[in-house]
């Protein structure tokens, strides 16, 4: 090994390529090589709807998490939250390039950048905007702890590929829990001031836990149902709720619009601007590299 | 000739430099078949930013080796696992300052608190504590010894 191999700088500063510079560009399909067939017996459409789902879910909450950069109270949960972020970008990268995949047109850039809100899939829970840090960390406990049990059995998906990506999920939502976890029974039972923020924030994201459990035709026929989910949900949120010294609260969930919500495309108004924002450059400068 | 496997196990990555990619166990397979060489990798993280300059490193130092013709194909199964550093990787991280992980853990308990330290990699000592779940890259853990008073970065065993 000679020094120049080992200056991190010096590697990424070689003139043969490109692709080295701040991995900004040249983004390559995160999929690559990885057998894009569809499993027999399996409707391509509902498995490209399905993937819209949970890649929405993990898009929408990435770039809602992002905006804790330069936001956050330290620079260590500053540091968490992106990283929590990437990973959730990662898995919606993986996710609309399966989605695409079995649609057999588009990709990863197509389905992020140029869909309209009401082609958006995503649950209400992820779209919301920004509170404080205790609510973000309420909604990151709830969104972690359902997510987790929901990748936990997609590990068993008839699909290959959505089986893999959900078995790197999990290791990675496990450190998501953990990390909500902590800072909920920190906060709860910490000081007055803590506790009461805490409570709020909670109290601020529970109309839309309800959301997350209502099953979609497309979700009982080849994914998970959520519905399934909720025993576990309520065991593992009671395990950090009892030594925060919080209780589940007692507010009414959101109502529905004719029965429908995120997975029927019907959103919030927070999601037009969150896109708004997340798509402005890509759909100002189609095509566009940098 | 040296063999493409040869090659490409010289790779480094890009966020773990003193580490091959060999080492780190992101590279599965190469198959030279004729003039076609293909060459398997797999992510550490589904977000790990890495993968396409590792993708195009692979592929450089193999053209510069005298392989024209290179694949590089990622694989998703099984899942990669820091039980895949190899030993001579684990002792390099150590030499450089970053605790190498423990055994990936099975299944995923709610773990409420912080979690197990490493022993310090500058001092060796046992008296120290997680300060972050997490850190500069998607694969480390910040801690801090408490006998030497130095911050150290811990790969997460997953």
């Amino acid at each position: 090994m000679n020094e120049h191999e080992i200056n991190a700088y010096d590697a990424i500063m070689e003139q043969s390529d490109h692709t080295h510079w701040a991995f900004g560009t040249g983004f390559d399909d995160p999929l690559a090589g990885v057998d894009p067939s569809v499993p027999e017996g399996m409707d391509a459409a509902e498995l490209a709807a399905y993937c819209l789902m949970l890649g929405d879910d993990a898009l929408i909450y990435s770039h809602r998490l992002s905006e804790w950069c330069t936001n956050a109270p330290e620079l260590e949960d500053e540091v968490a939250l992106a990283n929590i972020a990437l990973d959730l970008l990662g898995q919606a990268r993986l996710l609309l390039s399966r989605a695409a995949q079995a649609r057999g047109e588009g990709d990863e850039d197509s389905l992020a950048y140029l869909r309209d809100a009401h082609e958006f899939r995503n649950v209400h829970l992820a779209e919301l905007p920004r509170g404080d840090f205790a609510q973000e960390i309420a909604r990151l406990l709830v969104f972690s702890i359902w997510r987790l049990a929901l990748l936990e059995r997609l590990t068993e998906s008839a699909d290959p590929v959505l089986a893999a990506i959900a078995t790197k999920g999990v290791k990675e939502l496990s450190y998501h829990r953990d990390y909500a976890a902590g800072w909920t029974v920190r906060l709860g039972d910490g000081t007055e001031f803590s506790h009461e923020r805490m409570t709020a924030g909670l109290a601020a994201i529970w109309p839309y836990t309800a959301e997350l459990f209502i099953s979609n035709p497309v979700e009982q026929r080849i994914g998970v149902d959520p519905a399934q989910l909720r025993a576990e949900f309520d065991a593992v949120l009671a395990q950090v709720l009892e030594p925060a010294t919080l209780t589940v609260p007692d507010v009414a969930p959101m109502a529905r619009v004719a029965n429908q919500a995120g997975r029927d495309g019907v959103h919030t108004e927070a999601l037009s601007y969150l896109l708004a924002e997340m798509q402005s450059v890509a759909r100002a400068y189609p095509g566009a590299t940098w | 000739m040296v063999s493409a496997r040869d090659i490409a196990a010289q790779v480094k990555d890009p966020e773990l430099p003193m580490l091959t990619i060999a080492d780190l166990g992101i590279l599965r397979t190469v198959r030279e078949d004729g003039e076609h060489v293909t060459v398997e990798i797999t992510p550490t993280y589904s977000g790990c930013p890495a993968m396409g300059a590792i993708r195009a490193d692979v592929t450089r130092h193999l053209n510069a080796a005298g392989y024209r013709d290179v694949e590089v194909r990622t694989v998703l199964h099984p899942a990669w696992t820091t039980d895949w550093i190899t030993a001579d990787g684990r002792r390099t991280l150590a030499e450089n300052g970053i605790a190498p992980p423990g055994p990936a853990p099975k299944r995923t308990p709610l773990q409420l608190g912080r979690r197990a330290s490493a022993a310090c990699p500058r001092c060796g000592s046992t008296d120290t504590v997680e300060v972050s779940h997490f850190g500069a890259t998607a694969c480390k853990a910040l801690h801090r010894c408490r006998a030497c008073a130095e911050p150290f970065e811990l790969i997460k065993a997953i």
